[in-house]
């Protein structure tokens, strides 16, 4: 648009019709489905107190859920980080056959139930499957033990830190890494001082979020996790077995836990980002 | 060179040397560091995609065609999936009127908390589908606050047909606004603006103009909805009190005969929402193919 010297341009964008219903609407639709059902958790649990949800949370079993559901979920998001950034940097920089179809198989997790991923991970890594009995054989047992978790939050958090990254990439100039290298800088320099503080931010966000996603999922890990208590049982499936014994306070608790614990981590994820982001 | 250069269909055409730059050996790794990375990481996507994937169809298709096919017949199977096609039957829908409002009014004016509103609208992508369910059994349960009046009016919610369509609903809610948000960001009011003035009204503005503008990402937002709302397990299986026949989305079904031991019909019940995702995930890569320019550039999920 030219700058025409419209006085207050915002009055210009208000001749679009349509902004109390839609917005009327979104809000009222937003209220009903998410918000005052999301709110029903924090007025159960703060009806329990802080001594209440104490008193569930430092159950051992409870304490030994919340444990594994975090603690693999890191681990998880670490590999994607990992991982997902070489996937990445190979999808950007490189041309190899299969790409294209690679390129379109990378949101399978998003598209993919749940419960099918679980059931196919387990039959793989059990000790009859394909990548189980190779395993196997080396004394590694996946399926049915907390490494098992691991593998399916890995499955589920793969898009993530591959689809934050990858657009970043593609706009890193690459005029600064020729001016770099004609400066004496060694590759490997100019990867890790170039190219790696533009890329930071967003793989930090393809981590939270891969992270957040993790440490919720329920479909995927209870078929290969095996689900014995102590070992290998994840928060959400501790919340099931809570409401199946009509023990809603406890179901409650553990759900208001894992909220606040995400929300904070996120949180302060979002605080390291914005100064990172300050420095660049 | 002389006279013309060519510029390949691929590169943008900003400077005619450009292609010289992908020769230029400073900023490209040496060829086995290429192939190591390439290795890595198509080692990494085949075991942890490719596999999965695969190993869903042969194991549905183990014992030959004639099991594969029978798992169908069953009559609990076929009540699954009536079940699943009606939840997403109704929630897309839903979602897609909310996620067009939504975009509508976040794109096309400016307000105070915008920014917020978007968060909020996200929110269920943070939550565990467990913990959904749950929110769901604490206002419909035994002791819920909403049962006593809903109860006299709609009958049963909890571990009935409304309560896996508002779980359905609920996990599946940003999906067509996230997807439609950005790309209309990008497109601005110009030709909204445009039409209005030579005469247009509201509805013809967004029927003849916004929705030409964005149908590619609408059909794309719709269709990862719907494969989610079909898909969906934790938040389905915590309101559906799992009774054969009546509540048991496919999902459901899948746990319940794996759990019995019945894998080819587990894998055959599997195989068809894998199918599913797949042709979700090759449209996706169609459309991002021929329509670049007419999907979003920034995509999150």
């Amino acid at each position: 648009m030219t700058a025409t010297a419209l006085p207050r341009p915002r009055r210009a964008r208000r001749t679009l019709p349509g902004l109390t219903p839609t917005l009327g609407f979104t809000i009222f639709y937003l209220g009903l489905i998410v918000l005052i059902p999301l709110a029903g958790v924090f007025f159960r649990a703060s009806g329990l107190g802080l001594d209440g949800i104490w008193k569930v949370i430092s159950d051992e079993r409870v304490l030994a859920a919340l444990k594994l559901s975090f603690g693999a979920a890191a681990i998880a998001a670490v590999l994607n980080a990992v991982f997902g950034s070489i996937v990445a940097w190979v999808f950007v920089r490189y041309e190899f056959p299969g790409k294209r179809l690679l390129d379109a198989v990378i949101d399978l997790p998003f598209a993919l139930p749940t419960a099918v991923a679980g059931i196919a991970l387990t039959a793989l890594y059990s000790e009859s499957g394909w990548i189980g009995s190779v395993l196997a054989q080396a004394g590694i047992k996946v399926a049915y033990t907390p490494l098992g978790v691991i593998v399916a939050m890995t499955f589920i958090g793969l898009p993530f830190v591959v689809r934050t990254v990858e657009p970043v990439l593609k706009e890193v100039e690459r005029d600064l890494e020729e001016a770099a290298a004609t400066l004496g800088a060694h590759r490997l320099t100019t990867v890790l001082r170039v190219i790696a503080p533009a890329v930071f931010p967003s793989l930090v966000t393809g981590f939270a979020l891969a992270f957040a996603r993790a440490v919720g999922e329920y479909g995927s890990v209870i078929f290969i996790a095996g689900n014995f208590p102590m070992v290998s049982e994840i928060a959400p499936l501790l919340i099931i077995i809570k409401l199946e014994e009509f023990d809603y306070q406890g179901a409650t608790a553990v759900a208001a836990t894992m909220l606040v614990l995400s929300f904070l981590l996120l949180l302060a994820i979002n605080l390291l980002q914005a100064r990172a982001r300050r420095k660049s | 060179m002389s006279g013309t250069v060519d510029v390949s269909p691929g590169q943008r055409e900003r400077l005619p040397f450009e292609p010289l730059k992908q020769t230029n050996s400073v900023i490209n790794e040496p060829p086995y560091v290429r192939w190591l990375l390439i290795a890595t990481a198509v080692g990494f996507l085949a075991l942890f995609l490719l596999l999965p994937l695969l190993s869903v169809f042969v194991e549905a298709l183990r014992k030959g065609f004639g099991p594969y096919f029978e798992s169908f017949a069953d009559p609990e199977t076929l009540a699954a999936i009536q079940l699943t096609v009606l939840a997403a039957a109704i929630a897309v829908p839903l979602n897609l009127v909310f996620g067009l409002c939504a975009a509508w009014a976040i794109t096309k004016f400016e307000f105070r908390g915008k920014q917020f509103l978007i968060t909020l609208i996200d929110l269920p992508f943070s939550v565990s589908p467990v913990v959904a369910g749950l929110i769901f059994v604490l206002i419909f349960g035994a002791q819920g606050w909403a049962q006593p009046f809903v109860g006299d009016h709609v009958g049963k919610v909890l571990f009935a047909t409304p309560g896996i369509v508002l779980a359905t609903v609920f996990v599946t809610f940003p999906f067509i606004a996230r997807e439609l948000i950005p790309l209309m960001q990008e497109q601005g009011t110009e030709d909204e603006q445009a039409a209005l003035s030579l005469g247009a009204t509201g509805w013809q503005t967004f029927t003849r103009v916004t929705l030409p503008n964005i149908k590619w990402a609408l059909l794309y937002g719709v269709l990862l909805c719907n494969a989610r709302a079909m898909g969906e397990f934790g938040a389905v299986s915590v309101v559906s009190g799992h009774i054969r026949g009546l509540t048991n989305t496919m999902p459901l079904h899948i746990e319940i005969l794996y759990n019995e031991y019945q894998f080819v019909s587990a894998f055959a019940v599997a195989s068809l929402l894998a199918l599913l995702a797949l042709v979700t995930l090759a449209l996706k890569s169609f459309l991002e193919w021929r329509y670049a320019d007419q999907l979003a550039a920034t995509r999150r999920h």
